[in-house]
């Protein structure tokens, strides 16, 4: 692992990075938030600076030359998300605004119809709040149940607990790959095919693992797969949902507008195929293709290398932090993704993220929109840093003496 | 490291060691519940009002330094007041965090060592956590307060 880590130049990736390259409080910036946002290089700045620059025009709906321009760069935008995706069809992937608004676009669409009274919707308890109140909004309006998975104290799934609760009522599984708070990756290969075998379908929330792991949703052979482009290097305000087609041919709208219909009459509507029926309006064109220039910009130094160091910063982490007095690692799963979660003794989150900001370290400290996951943990917050692809074992070095300061303030 | 003993002064760091009249309040003719829901700190705040004045109170929580300090302190600088001194000391510790106005005739006294926070607006609302509770707890408000 180390000899394919040190394969990766980080000093030329980091070069790639204008935001980097900063003081924060007078000290260099030491990014350690990129579970909640990654800093974007500049070929994705280029990216989008290029389309304003150069092709800025709306989508499928112009005979100009520069509205062909952007029809191209967004539909060939879509092609390279359907291909990092391992999905088979470009008409599977649907632009969204986030990950957020894929998990509501299923709820809406896909759930909403067919769900009845006395149904159930079965999910985890590691699920980030957009996981859980989409499906809580929805059982609510239905009269069905929410279900949920616990986790051990690991925090893993457990999946005998997950076996016992799918059942004739479960009308959807909804589970995250790669747990935000803890950094936990879930064996949902398995949990689809548990699934499968009854008949359920089953999402996946893939915020956090499009930027750590090679997804394959045809050998996943989920339902759908919901994602987003910042936490992956790209703009904020975009992001993808993958659904097989069978499922999307027959979902309903789910908003109503522009380059969503056919034709329109006020006696009726005829809507417009998939993916189209479900962008409704002037799509985030120049978040598209920025979207696109991050997975080719990540493709280009090849994930594989991405992930060997991102694993090789999650260990060297998790050991230096462990090795700090009073210090306690929160989600110890076997199989995590850059994500460390932790807490101090007698010291609050919110304060050791003040102290590490000081120090110019940039931290998550709360409860990262898991609510219940803290609650399993009997904290109501915790620390996280988190590690993409520019950050160094000195950044780590930066961390463990920061936590040193902590302990100085705070005794 | 001087920015930091600014604002994470050696009284407020003991009032979040040793919070001041932290306990259950059998007795409480009011009681609020507070809430910053962006990072999670909760506080509740007991009082047992006669006669308009703040005869005893006291506070269950769970929040960072300067939201524990912050109510320890608060519960110390409150007691034995009427109302009417108590919702002058909020707004006097009010302007001073939020820099509204320069000069006050609001005598803050210990809830002085709070200035530092000042400087960091986003632990703003972590130091005026208790002190929107204790409002809510002497206008008998029964929602429970947030920050938001």
């Amino acid at each position: 692992m180390e000899t394919v880590a040190a394969a990766l130049d980080i000093a030329r990736i980091r070069a790639d990075f204008p935001a980097l390259h900063q003081s924060a409080h007078g000290k260099p910036l030491v990014y350690l938030d990129n579970a909640a946002t990654t800093q974007k290089p500049r070929a994705v700045i280029d990216a989008v600076t290029a389309f304003y620059e150069r092709d800025c025009s709306n989508v499928h709906r112009g005979v100009h030359l520069l509205s062909q321009r952007a029809t191209a760069a967004y539909e060939s935008a879509r092609t390279t998300v359907k291909s990092r995706l391992g999905a088979g069809d470009s008409r599977e992937i649907v632009f969204t605004r986030s990950t957020t608004e894929a998990i509501n676009l299923v709820a809406a669409s896909f759930v909403r119809p067919q769900l009845q009274p006395g149904d159930e919707i079965l999910i985890t308890e590691m699920e980030h709040h957009s996981n859980i109140v989409p499906w809580q909004l929805l059982c609510e309006e239905r009269g069905a149940e929410l279900k949920v998975v616990p986790i051990n104290d690991d925090g893993e799934i457990i999946l005998s607990e997950y076996d016992r609760l799918l059942s004739r009522r479960t009308k959807i599984v909804g589970v995250v790959h790669v747990s935000n708070a803890l950094g936990t990756v879930n064996p949902v290969r398995e949990m689809v095919e548990m699934a499968h075998s009854r008949g359920i379908p089953v999402l996946v929330d893939g915020a956090q693992a499009l930027p750590h792991l090679e997804i394959d949703v045809r050998e996943l052979d989920c339902d759908f797969y919901a994602c987003s482009s910042h936490k992956v290097y790209g703009p904020t305000g975009i992001g993808a949902l993958y659904g097989k087609r069978e499922h999307l041919l027959k979902m309903v709208p789910y908003q109503g507008g522009g380059d969503m219909i056919l034709s329109v009459t006020f006696a009726k509507t005829r809507f417009n195929e998939p993916p189209h029926r479900f962008e409704a309006g002037t799509p985030n064109i120049e978040g598209a293709i920025g979207f696109a220039a991050a997975l080719e910009y990540l493709d280009d130094i090849g994930l594989d290398a991405v992930a060997a160091h991102e694993s090789h910063l999650l260990e060297e982490a998790t050991k230096a932090i462990l090795e700090v007095p009073g210090t306690h690692q929160v989600g110890t799963a076997k199989q995590r993704a850059a994500v460390l979660s932790f807490v101090m003794d007698g010291v609050h989150p919110h304060d050791v993220g003040t102290v590490l900001d000081s120090e110019g370290i940039a931290v998550r400290a709360g409860h990262h929109c898991a609510q219940p996951v803290m609650a399993r943990f009997g904290v109501s917050a915790t620390v996280r840093a988190s590690f993409a692809v520019y950050n160094t074992c000195e950044e780590i070095d930066a961390l463990v003496r920061g936590l040193a300061k902590v302990r100085e303030v705070f005794g | 490291m001087s920015e930091m003993r600014d604002l994470y002064q050696e009284v407020i760091l003991d009032h979040n060691r040793r919070p001041r009249n932290c306990y259950v309040m059998d007795c409480a003719t009011r009681t609020a519940d507070g809430h910053n829901p962006l990072c999670g700190d909760t506080v509740k705040v007991y009082l047992r009002i006669e006669d308009g004045v703040i005869e005893e109170i006291s506070f269950q929580g769970d929040g960072c330094a300067i939201c524990t300090a912050s109510t320890s302190i608060m519960t110390e600088s409150v007691k034995g007041k009427t109302v009417a001194e108590a919702k002058e000391l909020f707004e006097g510790f009010h302007e001073m965090l939020t820099g509204v106005a320069a000069e006050q005739g609001v005598e803050l006294g210990k809830l002085r060592v709070f200035e530092g926070v000042r400087e960091y607006p986003v632990r703003v609302k972590c130091a005026t956590l208790a002190w929107h509770t204790l409002q809510a707890a002497i206008d008998a408000d029964e929602e429970e307060v947030t920050t938001e």
